[in-house]
This record gives C-alpha cells, sequence and structure tokens, in this order.
C-alpha cells in the first residue's frame, strides 16, 4: 500500500513562503512525477513528505494514517538522492543491508533480502567492493537496491539521473520504469527535466514556486495544458506563444502551437517567414524562423532530410485543430 | 615534470634545500651519538672517550628509567584520549548553527595561541593553587576541603593543563571533517531508520576515522616532547617525570652529557616505535 494524501500543506522558511498551501492526491502504486524549473520547490515537497523538512501547516497522510509528525524512519518510505548518500566506509552488501540492520532484522534474513535485490538490480559481482569503486550508473544501483529490500509503501526519487552522462540516464530511466511495473509500488520522483517527466510518468504534477500549476496523465498535460507555464513547460521542443494581432485573430490573448503542428509548404500559408538556425537530429530537424511582427522565432519541426537553408524564405501553416488558446491572465481558453 | 631536462632542474634547484635540512638533522643527531659513548661531565671537566654502550646500560637500568616510561606512556596516552574525545564533542557542538558561531570558534582556538610555560603557570597559580587558586575557591564555596591539585594528583594535572591547550588543535581538525559531511547521508541513514546514536556510530564517526588519526599523529609526535608544562608546575617529581624530562635532568641537573646524550638516543628510538605501533594501528586509515 502506498496512498499518499497532502492537505493543505505549508512550507515556509522564517518569512519566505515556499509552498504555500497545497492539495495532492497521490494513489497506491502511482507513478509520481514533480516536474518544474529550479527553485520551484518539488525537492522541498518530496522531502515534506519525507519528513525531512518540518511542515508549517497542514496534515499528511501515509495510508489514511497521520504521519505529518512522525518521524523519517517510521513513514515507511525509502528515498534515493541525487548524490546517491551512499555509506563510502562500507562494503555495498553493508549499505544494502543498512536499513535492515537498523530495522533488528536476524542475519540469514538480511543476506537473504540483500542477495535478492543485488539479482534483481545486477550488483551480484559488486557485493563486495566500496561505492568508491563503482562507476555512477552502479552507484545509482546500489541506491536503489537500497530502497527496495526496505519494502517500503512508497520509494521517493530526487533528480536521481540528474549526475550521470546522456546515454546512461537513458538506460536507468527504463530500468527505474521497469522496476515500477514489477513491484507495481508508489514512486514519487523529482526532476527538472521533462522528458524524464513525460516518458516515466503516470501522472505528472507541474509546480511553479511552490504552487501546483497542472495534475494529470503526460498526455493530457501536452494535448490541454491549463495555462501558458504548463504549455511552455511541457513538451520539446517549447510550444511557440505568440500574441498581438495574430493571437487576437483566434479571439485570444495569446495563442501557443507546438512546433510539430506548424506546416512546411512552399507556397501560401499562414504566415511566412526567414529560416534562421536549424538543428539537424537525424530524425527530425528543428527550424527557427523569424516571422516579421513577431516578437519571438518560431521553433519549427520538419522531417529530418529537408532541403531548407539559412535565409530560405518559407511558408507555415499551423494545424487549426491544434492551436492553444489563453486569455490575458494566461489561463487557457475552452 | 615533463622532461628529462626539467627534471634535472628541479633537482639542481632542490639540492641546497636539501642538504641544509640533511646537515640541520644529521650533524645534531650524529653529536649526539657521539657524545652517549664519552664520558663527558663538563663541570667537572671530564671529557674521556671510549665509554661504549656503559652510558645506554647505567641510563636503562636505572630505577628512574621504567618508571619515566610509564610517565610518558600517562601523558601521552591520557591526554589523547581527553583531547580526541572532547574535540569530537566540541567539534559537533560547534557544527550547530548557534549565534556569534564565528567568535566562538575563535575563542575555542585561542587556547592553541598561549605559549606552553605560560599557559601551565596560569593553571598552576589561577586555577589549581591549594589557597588562591579558583578550584580551591570553588571547593571553599561548596563546603568541600581544597585540593592541592599538583601534590596530589600531579599527573591528572598536567594531563589537564596540556589537554588544554590541545584541545583546539583536535577540535579545529575535527570539525573541519565534520562540515566536510555529505549532509544527505545523514538524512539517507535518517531515512533508513538509524537513531542519532547510530547516525553517529556508523555514519559520522568513520567518516572522522582519517581526521582523528591526523590529530593522534600529530599530536604524539609532539606530546612525547612535553617539557615545560612539568618543568613549570612539578618539576619532575611525584611521578611526573617524563622520558624528556629525565633526558633533561640527566644533561642539567646531573651535569652528565654523556648520560643525557644516551638517553636521548633511547627516546629517539622508543618514540619510534611507538610512531610504528600508531602506524600499524590507526595508520590504515589514511589509506584511499
Amino acid at each position: 500500500m502506498g496512498r499518499i494524501t497532502l492537505d493543505k500543506v505549508r512550507k515556509a522558511f522564517g518569512d519566505v513562503e515556499v509552498i504555500p498551501p497545497l492539495d495532492l492526491r497521490i494513489e497506491d502504486g502511482e507513478f509520481v512525477v514533480f516536474v518544474g524549473p529550479s527553485g520551484c520547490g518539488k525537492s522541498t515537497l518530496l522531502r515534506l513528505i519525507a519528513g525531512l523538512e518540518d511542515v508549517s501547516g497542514g496534515e499528511i497522510r501515509i495510508d489514511g494514517t497521520d504521519a505529518t509528525n512522525l518521524s523519517p524512519a517510521k513513514r515507511r518510505l525509502a528515498m534515493v538522492f541525487q548524490s546517491y548518500a551512499l555509506y563510502p566506509h562500507m562494503s555495498v552488501r553493508k549499505n544494502i543491508a543498512f536499513p535492515l540492520k537498523m530495522a533488528g532484522l536476524d542475519k540469514a534474513e538480511i543476506d537473504k533480502r540483500v542477495e535478492g535485490a543485488a539479482k534483481v538490480l545486477n550488483l551480484d559481482s559488486y557485493l563486495d567492493r566500496r561505492p568508491g569503486q563503482l562507476s555512477g550508473g552502479q552507484r545509482q544501483r546500489v541506491a536503489i537496491g537500497r530502497a527496495i529490500v526496505r519494502e517500503p509503501s512508497a520509494f521517493l526519487f530526487d533528480e536521481p539521473l540528474s549526475n550521470l552522462d546522456a546515454a546512461l540516464r537513458v538506460g536507468m530511466r527504463l530500468e527505474i520504469s521497469e522496476l515500477h511495473k514489477r513491484l507495481a509500488t508508489t514512486m514519487i520522483y523529482v526532476t527538472h527535466d521533462q522528458v524524464e517527466a513525460m516518458t516515466m510518468a503516470d501522472k505528472i504534477v507541474v509546480l511553479q514556486a511552490g504552487h501546483i500549476e497542472q495534475v494529470g496523465s503526460p498526455l493530457e498535460l501536452y494535448r490541454t495544458p491549463r495555462n501558458k507555464f504548463v504549455a511552455g513547460f511541457i513538451g520539446s521542443p517549447k510550444m511557440n506563444l505568440i500574441e498581438g494581432p495574430e493571437a487576437a485573430k483566434h479571439d485570444a490573448h495569446t495563442i501557443g502551437v507546438r512546433p510539430e503542428h506548424l506546416m512546411v509548404t512552399p507556397e501560401g500559408g499562414t504566415w511566412t517567414g526567414k529560416v534562421g538556425v536549424s538543428e539537424h537530429l537525424g530524425s527530425d530537424t528543428f527550424f527557427h524562423v523569424t516571422v516579421p511582427g513577431f516578437a519571438e522565432p518560431l521553433t519549427v519541426r520538419a522531417g529530418g532530410e529537408v532541403d531548407l537553408h539559412y535565409g530560405d524564405q518559407i511558408h507555415l501553416t499551423p494545424d487549426p485543430a491544434q492551436i492553444h488558446r489563453f486569455d490575458a491572465e494566461g489561463l487557457r481558453l475552452a | 615534470m615533463a622532461t628529462q631536462h626539467s627534471r634535472s632542474a628541479a633537482r639542481l634547484m632542490m639540492s641546497p634545500a636539501v642538504f641544509l635540512l640533511l646537515v640541520w638533522m644529521l650533524v645534531p643527531l650524529i653529536m649526539t651519538l657521539w657524545f652517549s659513548t664519552l664520558d663527558y661531565r663538563p663541570m667537572r671537566g671530564t671529557f674521556d672517550c671510549c665509554e661504549g654502550l656503559g652510558n645506554y646500560t647505567r641510563f636503562v637500568t636505572s630505577s628512574a628509567f621504567l618508571d619515566s616510561v610509564v610517565a610518558t606512556l600517562q601523558l601521552v596516552g591520557g591526554v589523547l584520549v581527553i583531547t580526541v574525545v572532547g574535540g569530537i564533542l566540541l567539534a559537533i557542538l560547534l557544527d550547530q548553527p548557534i549565534w556569534g558561531q564565528g567568535v566562538v570558534r575563535i575563542l575555542v582556538i585561542a587556547p592553541f595561541f598561549v605559549m606552553p610555560t605560560v599557559s601551565a603557570l596560569v593553571w598552576k597559580n589561577m586555577f589549581m593553587n591549594p589557597v588562591n587558586g579558583l578550584f580551591a575557591h570553588l571547593f571553599k564555596g561548596l563546603g568541600l576541603q581544597p585540593v592541592d591539585w599538583l601534590s596530589q594528583y600531579p599527573m591528572f594535572s598536567i594531563i589537564l593543563i596540556v589537554s588544554w591547550q590541545w584541545l583546539p588543535f583536535a577540535t579545529l581538525i575535527l570539525l573541519t571533517a565534520i562540515q566536510s559531511l555529505d549532509s544527505e547521508q545523514l538524512e539517507a541513514a535518517e531515512m533508513d531508520g538509524a537513531g542519532p546514536l547510530s547516525r553517529f556510530g556508523h555514519i559520522t564517526l568513520p567518516h572522522l576515522a582519517r581526521s582523528i588519526t591526523v590529530v593522534v599523529l600529530i599530536q604524539t609526535i609532539f606530546l612525547l616532547s612535553i617539557f615545560a608544562e612539568i618543568y613549570v608546575t612539578t618539576s619532575g617529581a611525584f611521578g611526573t617525570r617524563t622520558l624528556t624530562y629525565l633526558v633533561y635532568q640527566r644533561v642539567i641537573e646531573s651535569q652528565n652529557v654523556g648520560l643525557g646524550s644516551a638517553g636521548g638516543i633511547i627516546a629517539v628510538i622508543l618514540a619510534n616505535i611507538v610512531a610504528l605501533v600508531l602506524m600499524r594501528v590507526v595508520g590504515k586509515n589514511l589509506d584511499a
């Protein structure tokens, strides 16, 4: 079980309120990702759930019982830290066994569970090494191993992949997703990387300045962002946001069109512009197109091998069904 | 150093310093070795050759020798225990966010800057004096009989004085070590269900192991040669005659340079044995 409910949870450091009262429900077995720009309070929120920070108000319930004032150890949650926080003077085996030893389990049981976790995470051959002798990915696995042996009701991940290189990050992302499918335990995952959020989450919580901007499945957020912030944050590259007379044509203060919803035509499109820098990724090409009258250049996605060059004139047509409209406050218009 | 040329240039430029250091170290050592084989008593005008190992056997077989070795070990051991334990506790205390942290830290380090002679005098006259000392006043205030520290508990008193001087050093080194401890490790241990005591035992203490080793090794070197504190307080009486002090007495009070030199060489050998043992016991903490 791992149902976590936050009820009007508030956090202030002195006079600075970093998290205004906030409500959130996390269902059992869900993979929830907290995502937002740095300093948005996502790590603080995770630490509040873990019990490493005290709440300034409100209530945290885990599986229906009030855990607001419970010590971290008693919440039955396991956390994987950004720095992995492995104990450097202990072997991998002792690191993984540490929470079990603290729980007072007998030696045979500890050995059994450590071997089991090591098998799941492919750590068998490293059990007697020290963390200092492992690579980043292996350390990450040890940290996860230390979390899973406790059989917690939920896992908390604090930007666990940010210290890994790009290739390893993709691999570990898959491993964590697979682990979630196999264990079917609640996981809460904090990241600033919207790609991680989109690929892993059952439910994404977008945060800004301590506020929840939107909660929903990845595709919900992609299709119907509730406001301009979510629209700009979810999706890569960013959605093009256009203000002014072009937006007024759609009865909106701002309109948003994703790069993948702009069609490039040689003749007679809605907008005409000049190709600026282009980024070739092989499968896709992203063009930055300057359109006269627009404050910022538009990002356009085209196929992998399009014959367009710096300075070429092109015509763009947005997919009319995929235009997002926002009012002056930045909220979505139905 | 990349090239053959720059390597030899470096050797050439370092050689005066190396030469100076060698002379500085070797000349006194060789002179001591030479004196230790002589019957050299300047006040009597004897400067006779070829005592052989006579001075050594005389020094070792004298009744004072074993006592002085024991006293030395007591002093060094006592001070090490007090400074390491006290240093860890003080370092933990100073690591807490408190008001006026900077000033408190400077105050804690202050005793290290007081000269040994001065601090011994201050302790002897201001604290431990059985009539006018602060401790005497404190005991009288509590209705107790004042203690004559330096004659009733002489070794303990000297250990106290020396510990007071060396506590700042241990605290300083251990404080920097504690500050370098990754707070996420402590938080991880907390989530893993470790209470404050097991967090200290399983995380903080192993993290400090290397610094404790450094403190123990450096302090041992200096504590073996403690002199001023003994000279100022008990003058080696009441079982406080350490090996260093015994050598001093043989050379200056008995005016027997030969015998003292032999004692000095024995002290050097014993210090090396202590260093070897220490390196065996705690030195492995310095690896990796």
